[in-house]
């Protein structure tokens, strides 16, 4: 996993809530078998509108998206990520995430910071009046800054470790293999099993 | 203090627990599909990593399967790449699959279940949102990114985040023509497409008792429709029933051994919940969605609100913007609203008893002119089933398209989809903009008002069709 500890870019402000997968990558771009090649069905749809704010000339290499609440809800589809970092957005600041996206996200070293929707508003004027203006998301002090805002967020430490380190998770648990043999030692032959019968 | 059913499953699988660590879970059973497997099996080849426990995985093909001519070459060379990657990728390592053609074939939701392999205190999970479903078992049941996959294929655990609970309790008598598809709509409508964020919902009440196994999986399957991380149903006598002598069920000594713990699956009287909501069933009538998420949603008898009467500017935004891609407005009755197709089918609503209730109000009866209508069996199981039993040609002559299992149109990867602008009465789960087809408008329903629209070509309860007599299914 590609790790993060601090980035700085400039926004795009979508001001949209519920914002679901099925919008973040549409169902037929799932048929690929890759883990890339996913930008241009990123938002697929509302791009299809010119005046969607991600087809505005000056959001052009912005990687910062500022998001409404319920973010990456509906499918599970990791290619939602994936299309979201194929595009060249580093993280997605949003009130509420959806659990399953947060968990894709942060596996793939997509940081996702969940801020109060005051600060999600004070950030969308800011972005909004001033395309150029940047916003820094700093995991290693745990803050978001830009221009007037300065906002803490939080991540539990061992989410954040990894992250800062770009950890394998496979590799951490299989560093507790004698712990998994032991579970499946003690486990009931009623569980079960998928072997044809 | 009391343990929850969600806590005690969670307990009985820890395989680590540490300090500053998430807890380790070990994982009973692992279903996978076409479409969120392949970049897994990669991760594994580039790792030279193996499937540690074939014998708790199985994979079966449904998202991209076509419903028509399934005996001849898939016509999208990229689906069809897509369905040979899992097939390669299966015998490479040594998965079950049950590819298109075979009679196990079906929604990776349905198949499960009907083989016995859902059990009670499993944990379940699949690439998949809607493995909730399994839930309806006392299973632990949630979807995962491909990256857990992963790492589930390699390693039958997964390191997860502590959740909080949830009791949704439904009391009462669900009254004739009210299903659990109008109940769990009518949860999402009341605590949002994010109230369920972080919890693990159990759903308990005597009205949630009385429901039979396919009505349990179409409320624990939306669980997540409501945010919420797993859905679940404390197993009783109707469980054991469905699954004893069920093909993957455990039998003999071990049968009495799982009998035993299943029985034990239940949440303590001095247990305590995070959250509770209570909902009394005598008040539910038939629930259809107008809007372009799951909570958007209101009793069939109501009218399109109007976005103005929503307090938070967020919520009155997305009504503003739901209107308006629906083609709908304020105050126009639900009734009155007029589709162009009906689809009966998906991990929701595709099993046998669906497809029961539909065929039973539109027997004698014919589709609307200008309606079509899609019936998709959940599996080649429940369709062998629905043929037995006649209901085939119920459909048939009512001038309903039969078709062969799948997704099929709950999300149009397969050529069934909405043309740009088309609307549907559809017994799927998810009424996102385009996802049964790029433009196209879905309003969620239960079979019975997907059979009685397909009937007045307009969202209709069967109680409005005069002559035909109200159900009392569930």
């Amino acid at each position: 996993m590609e790790a993060f500890t601090t980035h700085t870019g400039r926004a795009v402000p979508l001001r949209r809530g519920n914002v679901d997968t099925d919008q973040i990558i549409p169902a037929h771009w799932l048929k690929k078998v890759t883990r890339n090649g996913f930008e241009d069905g990123l938002f697929e749809a509302w791009r299809k509108d010119e005046g969607f704010v991600l087809n505005a000339p000056e959001r052009k290499g912005a990687t910062v998206l500022v998001a409404g609440p319920d973010f990456g809800t509906g499918s599970s589809r990791e290619h939602a990520v994936w299309a979201l970092q194929n595009y060249g957005f580093k993280t997605v600041i949003s009130a509420r995430f959806a659990d399953i996206f947060r968990g894709n996200s942060l596996k793939n070293g997509l940081l996702t910071v969940v801020l109060p929707q005051e600060t999600v508003e004070a950030l969308w004027a800011l972005t909004e009046a001033d395309p150029a203006a940047e916003i820094t998301v700093d995991l290693v002090a745990r803050e978001v800054r830009a221009e007037g805002v300065t906002a803490p967020f939080e991540l539990d430490d061992n989410a954040r470790w990894r992250l800062l380190e770009g950890l394998d998770d496979i590799s951490l648990t299989l560093a507790n293999e004698a712990d998994i043999a032991a579970y499946e030692a003690r486990r009931p032959s009623f569980k079960p099993s998928t072997a044809r019968v | 203090m009391g343990r929850t059913l969600a806590e005690k499953v969670w307990d009985d699988h820890v395989v680590r627990r540490a300090e500053g660590e998430p807890d380790l879970l070990f994982i009973d059973l692992h279903l996978l599909h076409e479409v969120t497997s392949p970049q897994a099996f990669d991760g594994l080849r580039m790792s030279g990593r193996t499937v540690r426990r074939t014998d708790l995985t199985i994979a079966t093909e449904d998202h991209n399967t076509p419903t028509l001519d399934i005996d001849k070459p898939i016509a999208d060379p990229v689906s069809r790449t897509q369905l040979e990657t899992l097939r390669k990728n299966c015998a490479e390592f040594g998965v079950r699959l049950h590819p298109l053609g075979d009679v196990e074939q079906g929604v990776v939701h349905v198949v499960g279940p009907q083989l016995g392999l859902t059990q009670p205190g499993t944990t379940v999970v699949c690439g998949d949102s809607h493995t909730s479903t399994h839930g309806a078992f006392g299973a632990l049941a949630f979807g995962i990114g491909t990256s857990q996959v992963e790492h589930v294929l390699a390693t039958q655990t997964l390191p997860l985040a502590p959740f909080r609970t949830m009791a949704i309790t439904v009391d009462g008598e669900l009254p004739a023509g009210v299903t659990a598809k109008d109940l769990i709509l009518a949860v999402i409508a009341r605590i949002g497409t994010g109230g369920g964020q972080g919890y693990v919902i159990e759903y308990r009440g005597s009205a949630i008792e009385k429901l039979s196994m396919e009505a349990r999986m179409t409320v624990c399957n939306m669980s997540i429709e409501a945010g919420a991380r797993a859905g679940m149903i404390a197993p009783d006598r109707t469980t054991f029933d469905y699954l004893e002598g069920r093909p993957n069920a455990p039998v003999g000594a071990d049968w009495d051994a799982a009998l035993e713990y299943w029985k034990t699956l239940r949440t303590d009287d001095d247990a305590v919940f995070d959250h509770e909501v209570r909902i009394d069933a005598n008040t539910l009538t038939p629930f259809v969605t107008w809007g372009t998420n799951p909570g958007q949603g209101a009793p069939l008898s109501s009218a399109v609100p109007d976005p103005a009467s929503y307090a938070d500017p967020s919520d009155r935004l997305a009504a503003e913007k739901a209107l308006e891609y629906m083609g709908l407005s304020a105050g126009q009755p639900l009734r009155e609203i007029a589709v162009d197709t009906v689809f009966v089918g998906s991990c929701t609503n595709g099993r046998i008893e669906d497809l029961r209730s539909a065929a039973a109000v539109l027997k004698g009866r014919k589709v609307a002119d200008g309606v079509r209508m899609l019936v998709v069996p959940g599996s080649v199981r429940v369709a062998l089933q629905a043929v037995e039993e006649g209901l085939d040609k119920v459909f048939t002559a009512a001038g309903a398209e039969w078709r062969h299992a799948g997704c099929s149109m709950c999300l149009g990867m397969n050529p069934d989809q909405l043309a740009p602008g088309e609307r549907s009465a559809s017994t799927s789960n998810r009424n996102f903009e385009g996802r049964q087809g790029k433009g196209g408008r879905t309003h969620l329903v239960s079979p019975q008002v997907a059979a009685a629209t397909a009937v007045t070509g307009t969202l209709s309860a069967p109680a409005d069709l005069s002559d035909v007599p109200v159900l009392t299914e569930v």
